[in-house]
């Protein structure tokens, strides 16, 4: 190393602050401590924002409601999933590598002022593409395929967030490098970090492809280019737009550990397994997208079936691993520590009081039984026919990003409120509700729509009553079809009280709550059986046992579950076309 | 009689680390994998699929 670099190396940590955090007894520099609240309050904003419009979508999709008019449908529908499905998820991904990188390795942050430039290009993009479809001619959806053309801003601010966020996924892996160099931590990162690191990868991949992508469309919207292949466009975007969505799996699966070792001492089963686990999600996720090509003539089946059926399938098995090591690791910790009576005592003696314990597993299991499940149907080829481009789709996705992700990031709030802003939620008997009324209205969202799919109805659609007097073939969706989507909207409002409760309580905690110090801050992490936060957090280490009873039967449940769904949809596909 | 201590090095030699921890530790061969694979499957071999789709006349 250079001297120059190795005296700019020793100014970088002389110049750094940190405290120590009384809770856990990490350092944490103050630089990254900034950064993890700006991007945590800018998610949350944007939570805000997203989480109304979709309330509106919702309801004007009930038919004995249908509160907006088309025009207004279509832009608020854009809004809704650019500031939940990138917004508000990336802005707290942000969060989750700064803390998962800085905090939990006792690293002073890589490049700090770069984390501002990357923060606040990430805002005025974000602004500049919400300014360009608020004023009503980007009104293109969340995918904006070409040739549906959008203002050049719209773009541009998508461009600019884009190149935001690359920026803190550098700045994560700098302080990697850091840590490793300064010797914070000793021998492998802990897995919550290598968690964050496959988020952190993913989103790479995603963040290019959508640079490859949206730079030239921006170009043809402004008239430097003339055309732009529509087929090309859908396949690349796509390596974005689901992709952005892998960013969240890897990164909520990270939280479950986090949270699951924070509350009640979890240590991973085989921390080789789980690592390999997230292996798979680096080599195969990414490859999920292209399940929303799966009708596209242009593409061959050869193509379509590797990159679905059976590379998918192998980050499946990562899901899978995950689904049953994070249950496993909480019996175990939880037989550890006397809860040994029957199958399920340690379940039922679970922190279920604690918000970010009941939001964890809440997305945990709605993730695995919903989302995972429904996620393998879209992905089969012969059976993605049946729901393609339906409201089974929009139905599973809610599934995975808003009871897996958003659930799982409304829990982790629960603690970096008071581990980072050092505030005590306000509260908490409201904070003890908010899981379970989020994740019974999100999960109702998911269920309903997946229902209304089945029968047919078209996502996207402002109105799912086809009359004679406005429509040359006139057409009728069986009538329970108006039941589901009237159930979906009543599960929005559900969903829209349980995420303004989390936005109430959040926003009410940084200004009001009480300050954190070292009397009060294990207290301030809710209910917690130990009382301690538990080294598993930050160090490499194994659970030490596979007698797991209660989590074999769950695993048991959720096979039989899975294994029903899918011959049940088998057999919808024999019935499609019948044999006269 | 009395045995030599054996210098330190020869008493403990270095365990040499499995392939696969050395690849799961080794953030830039995660990223550099994480970015090829789906590149190479997902974009080049569509991309080379749609670019042999015959042009309507």
């Amino acid at each position: 190393m250079s001297t120059a670099a190795t005296e700019s190396d020793y100014i970088g940590r002389l110049a750094t602050k940190f405290r120590t955090c009384p809770a856990t007894g990490l350092k944490v520099d103050l630089a990254a401590e900034r950064l993890i609240k700006a991007n945590a309050v800018a998610a949350v904003v944007f939570l805000m924002i997203g989480g109304t419009f979709g309330l509106l979508v919702a309801l004007t999709r009930w038919p004995a409601v249908h509160l907006l008019s088309s025009d207004m449908f279509y832009l608020v529908l854009t809004a809704h999933g650019l500031d939940v499905l990138l917004l508000w998820i990336i802005f707290f991904e942000m969060a989750i590598l700064y803390f998962a990188s800085a905090v939990i390795l006792s690293s002073r942050i890589a490049a700090p002022r770069w984390g501002w430039v990357g923060f606040a290009l990430m805002v005025v993009g974000g602004l500049m593409t919400n300014v360009a479809v608020l004023q009503g001619d980007s009104s293109v959806m969340f995918t904006s395929y070409v040739p549906l053309k959008a203002q050049p801003h719209f773009y541009l601010g998508l461009i600019l967030f884009a190149v935001g966020a690359l920026i803190g996924c550098f700045i994560f892996l700098g302080t990697l490098v850091i840590a490793k160099e300064e010797k914070t931590y000793e021998g492998s990162i802990p897995l919550v970090t290598f968690g964050a690191l496959t988020a952190c990868i993913i989103a790479v991949f995603t963040i290019a492809s959508g640079a490859i992508i949206l730079i030239p469309t921006f170009l043809w919207s402004v008239g430097y280019i003339a055309n732009i292949d529509t087929l090309t466009y859908k396949l690349v975007w796509w390596a974005m737009g689901h992709s952005s969505q892998q960013i969240n799996v890897s990164a909520h699966v990270a939280i479950w550990y986090l949270i699951a070792a924070v509350t009640v001492g979890a240590k991973p089963l085989s921390e080789k397994v789980s690592r390999t686990a997230f292996l798979l999600y680096i080599f195969f996720l990414q490859l999920a997208s292209a399940h929303h090509l799966l009708v596209e003539p242009g593409l061959s089946s050869e193509w379509k079936i590797v990159n679905t059926s059976y590379m998918m399938y192998l980050a499946v098995l990562g899901s899978m691993i995950h689904g049953m090591t994070v249950p496993g690791s909480i019996e175990a910790a939880q037989r550890k520590s006397g809860y040994t009576r029957g199958v399920f005592e340690w379940l039922r003696k679970a922190p279920w009081g604690n918000p970010a314990f009941a939001g964890m597993f809440l997305s945990l299991v709605m993730f695995g039984f919903l989302g995972g499940i429904s996620g393998v149907i879209l992905g089969t080829e012969q059976l993605n026919i049946m729901m393609h481009n339906t409201l089974y789709v929009p139905g599973h996705f809610h599934a995975t990003v808003v009871t897996g992700t958003t659930l799982a990031f409304m829990a982790a709030t629960y603690l970096i409120v008071p581990l980072i802003f050092q505030r005590q939620i306000i509260w908490p008997k409201l904070a003890r509700l908010q899981p379970y009324l989020f994740g019974l209205g999100a999960a109702g969202i998911s269920v309903f729509m997946m229902g209304a799919g089945t029968l047919g109805v078209a996502r996207r659609h402002w109105d799912i009553t086809f009359p004679a007097s406005d429509v040359i073939l006139p057409y009728g969706y069986p009538p329970i079809a108006s039941l589901m989507m009237g159930l979906n909207g009543l599960s929005a409002i559900l969903a829209a009280i349980g995420g303004a409760l989390y936005i109430a309580i959040t926003v009410g905690s940084i200004l009001f709550g009480k300050k954190v110090d070292a009397t009060n801050a294990v207290a301030s992490l809710g209910p917690m059986p130990k009382k301690i936060v538990h080294e598993a957090v930050t160090k490499y280490g194994d659970a030490g046992t596979w007698h797991l009873p209660g989590t074999y039967v769950l695993v048991g449940l959720f096979f039989t579950t899975f294994i029903l769904y899918y011959f049940v949809n088998w057999k919808y596909l024999s019935e499609l076309w019948p044999m006269q | 009689m009395v045995e030599k201590p054996k210098p330190e090095s020869a008493a403990a030699p270095l365990e040499r680390i499995p392939f696969m921890q050395r690849l799961l530790d080794n953030p830039f061969l995660l990223l550099f994998i994480g970015v090829v694979v789906p590149t190479v499957i997902y974009i080049l071999w569509g991309v080379m699929e749609i670019t042999q789709i015959p042009l309507a006349k």
